[in-house]
């Protein structure tokens, strides 16, 4: 049986989700995203796992939120109020959304899933650390240095081309 | 805790098919990446649901795995949104052709 807490999430995080992907304007997608996501960090504090949720708050509400809103200013404005889609195309995305939810629905209720319920201590949070710098370090420094190379190719790729052009130019 | 595994799941699973529709509706480039962060938020919801039932460490360590690249690749999906829309002064995957064949 779900609380009431669950429910709020739930509603919150599903129509925060349609919103991003249906809202008019881009910048009100934007916000419905940061929704969606805090949604999500709801449901990692209802699930006993503050420390996901903290991290789920600092890197997708505070960063990829903000930074994909800052990129949306930076597109023209009747971009961002423009909304071309074949409505065929529309119906077979919903056929297919609704498609999906229905078979793997009856595959899960159909599965030994819906009687899982637990009453053991959560995980510490300190075991989390354990993991990650005794089981896991090489994937650990493989995640800091993929995600110090994607920060360069994602500064390289965005830098303007026509600077250096203005540079020779001078030259 | 009065919660199921199987409520998060479907949750889960419904955010895993909007995600889904968003992808193959949209032609705009930063609503795609939306479905995909909302496809990615439906994976970390799930792992941190079963770590939490098994009960296992792992799955929260794999979601912060999950988490950090997901705000790797958001990054490179801006910057390639930048630079496709001072190359076509447009965001609609459709008019993106010249890797087309």
């Amino acid at each position: 049986m779900v609380d009431a807490m669950f429910l709020g999430i739930a509603v919150l995080t599903i129509v925060s989700a349609i919103a991003a992907l249906e809202m008019r304007s881009l910048v009100y997608s934007g916000i419905a995203l940061m929704g969606m996501l805090g949604g999500v960090a709801g449901f990692f504090i209802l699930l006993d796992s503050p420390f996901v949720a903290l991290f789920q708050v600092a890197v997708y509400v505070g960063s990829i939120a903000v930074l994909i809103l800052f990129t949306i200013m930076l597109v023209k404005r009747e971009l961002i109020f423009h909304k071309k889609e074949d409505s065929r195309r529309r119906y077979a995305g919903i056929g297919l959304m609704l498609t999906i939810m229905i078979s793997m629905g009856a595959l899960i209720f159909d599965s030994g899933l819906s009687s899982i319920t637990t009453d053991e201590p959560a995980v510490d949070y300190r075991l989390i650390g354990e993991d990650f710098l005794i089981y896991y370090w090489p994937a650990l420094v493989a995640m800091a240095l993929v995600l110090s190379g994607a920060i360069t190719g994602a500064m390289v790729l965005a830098r303007r081309q026509d600077e250096v052009k203005d540079e020779q130019r001078t030259d | 805790m009065s919660n199921e595994l199987i409520d998060f799941v479907i949750v889960s699973v419904a955010l895993l098919a909007i995600g889904i529709y968003g992808l193959s509706v949209k032609r705009n480039f930063i609503r795609m990446l939306f479905a995909v962060e909302i496809v990615i938020n439906a994976a970390n919801l799930n792992l941190v649901a079963f770590a939490r039932y098994l009960p296992h460490s792992g799955g929260q360590t794999f979601a912060l795995f999950s988490i950090a690249i997901a705000a790797a690749e958001v990054a490179v999906g801006l910057a390639l949104i930048i630079i496709a829309y001072r190359m076509y002064k447009n965001v609609d995957v459709a008019d993106f052709r010249s890797l087309k064949g």
